[in-house]
């Protein structure tokens, strides 16, 4: 049977959607096998829990995989209460009007400020200013407030999703607002929020402008918060930048989406699991 | 219980039922207001104390928003407003230094969409006795127990009390949701069409634990389903809006058999005999 003008015209516009899609996945799996390929080669217990030496870098990166973890959990626990006290505030409290929206367009405006200017900021304020060293805090510190909005919105929306007859169910038998917020509707949101903690914390373990400006660059093993050191985003760009050693590079970017790649899958499972009983 | 007495028309100023004791809810002139939208207007009516009250009548006829008036559940909804006297238990519920969510503990509720918190189904019984600051594990335990008994669920649940209460049938959610009103012992429960989501299994457990904590609690239901408020109900009061867009009123109010086997209004013997609704 011959085809018409308009399945002619659906047949094509399908093939686009198809390439389209085909083309992102396509990508993702290129990056993919591309640093798996070149890194595992190098990735073994030695190259993850030993120091690098030499000039060359060789052996392992294990103080630069400390240091990423270091300052995202840093990060993390300053960047947490001030988000989530906020999103509580923005979705239960505040009177929603100018105010409200002047703030969620602030949240927003700061989530998409370039992280190189972040970590301009960050140096300039925290360092230069504040005259803190070039260290874990000062970099937690800048990356909070890149990951600030990140948690912000995502649990503000969770919040919004707790449907409101559960919430009625609540103030139905006499609870205040504030005994419903908190054993109530937060903890029916928690799933989601964690999700949204655990997208903002893979966003920080791999931001590099930011910790560029402010951790400094020395192989330390970081202990206190106002040790300095290297992340494991630096490490990679000092060493395939002045082509140092770019297995070990390789090696690197590898176990660094390795981490990315836990946490979002974690997020994942959070949230399925959320879904099961919702 | 004296069960013979007429309750008429809304329109009385005097008290209908003669003994202010025996009324938990004495309501006179109740206006009330969607913003500009007046959904009910004039509403008197006297609810006994420990019998059961249906409200009947079709959709959008105001008797699940008369219901919320009782516990100022209304008042979570934005723009809305109430006119008349409320008294409950001879105290006025919208006077001022009046704390809603003191009369909520009094006067609990439970929605037509069965909504346990996410949370184990111990937890769910447990939440008004902690809020009340019960914390003695033993008195919590006996408490979720016997809540959960009176609402006919304790026999289903008391090996997975652990179980996330969302886990649950919908009809054994509803019983859950009733069980964790019961925990903090209200005067009265209001029931916004508890049974039109779910099976007919539990609408009969729910049907018989009514019966069963009379003696204890106030029941006001609202319902759709006219041969559920002729089985449960020992006072009827039917709600009407006549014209869409106008405020919807209380036709008439009175024991269960006379309204459903005769009524003084005409348009009550309509909407029982099938003629519209």
């Amino acid at each position: 049977m011959k085809k018409t003008k308009d399945q002619i015209i659906n047949d094509v516009a399908l093939s686009f959607f198809w390439i389209a899609a085909g083309l992102t996945v396509a990508a993702l799996f290129a990056i993919i096998i591309y640093v798996v390929v070149r890194g595992i080669a190098v990735v073994s217990p030695t190259f993850v829990f030993t120091w690098p030496h030499g000039v060359n870098a060789e052996g392992g990166i294990f103080p630069t995989i400390i240091a990423s973890i270091y300052v995202t959990a840093l990060s993390m626990l300053i960047a947490t209460p001030i988000a989530v006290l906020a999103a509580v505030y923005l979705a239960e409290y505040a009177k929603q009007g100018l105010a409200v929206r002047i703030i969620r367009f602030a949240a927003d405006s700061l989530a998409s400020v370039p992280s190189i200017v972040m970590g301009l900021f960050g140096f300039a304020f925290f360092i230069e200013t504040l005259g803190l060293p070039l260290s874990m805090l000062s970099a937690a510190l800048a990356l909070s407030l890149l990951m600030l909005p990140i948690i912000m919105r995502t649990t503000e929306e969770a919040i919004r999703g707790v449907a409101r007859y559960i919430r009625w169910g609540s103030y139905g038998m006499g609870a205040t607002k504030w005994q419903t917020v908190s054993r109530v509707v937060i903890p029916a949101a928690m799933p989601r929020i964690i999700t949204g903690l655990i997208l903002a914390m893979g966003r920080a373990i791999g931001e590099t402008a930011v910790v560029f400006f402010t951790m400094g660059q020395a192989v330390n093993l970081p202990v206190i918060p106002t040790d300095s050191g290297r992340a494991m985003p630096i490490h990679l760009y000092l060493l395939a930048v002045e082509g140092i050693n770019i297995p070990a590079a390789f090696g690197t970017a590898f176990m660094l989406m390795g981490l990315i790649f836990t946490f979002n899958l974690l997020a994942r499972l959070i949230s399925k699991r959320y879904k099961k009983v919702d | 219980m004296e069960k013979n007495q007429k309750v008429g028309p809304s329109s009385y100023s005097e008290p209908l039922v003669d003994n202010p004791a025996l009324v938990t809810f004495f309501i006179r002139h109740l206006n009330f207001w969607y913003g500009d939208f007046n959904a009910l207007t004039d509403v008197s009516l006297d609810v006994r104390k420990h019998a059961i009250t249906a409200f009947i009548g079709p959709s959008g006829c105001g008797k699940s928003t008369f219901l919320r008036c009782l516990n100022r559940m209304n008042d979570l909804i934005a723009g809305t407003k109430v006119e008349g006297t409320v008294l409950f238990d001879q105290a006025d519920i919208y006077g001022q230094g009046v704390d809603p969510v003191d009369l909520r503990r009094r006067v609990g509720m439970i929605f037509q969409q069965p909504n346990p918190f996410p949370q184990s189904i111990y937890d769910n019984v447990a939440y008004g006795p902690r809020l009340q600051g019960i914390k003695n594990k033993a008195e919590l335990d006996a408490i979720v127990e016997k809540s959960l008994d009176k609402a006919n669920l304790w026999k289903e649940v008391k090996d997975i009390l652990n179980k996330n209460g969302l886990a649950l049938s919908g009809g054994q959610q509803q019983r859950l949701c009733i069980a964790r009103v019961l925990a903090v012992q209200p005067e009265v429960i209001l029931m916004d069409e508890p049974c039109s989501a779910i099976d007919p299994t539990s609408v009969q457990k729910i049907e018989d634990l009514m019966h069963e904590i009379q003696d204890q609690v106030t029941i006001i239901i609202v319902t759709h389903n006219m041969q559920q408020a002729a089985r449960v109900s020992d006072y009827t009061s039917f709600f009407l809006q006549e014209v869409a867009g106008e405020p919807a009123i209380l036709v008439e109010s009175g024991p269960t058999s006379d309204i459903f086997t005769n009524p003084i209004d005409q348009r009550t013997e309509d909407y029982i005999t099938g003629r519209f609704g």
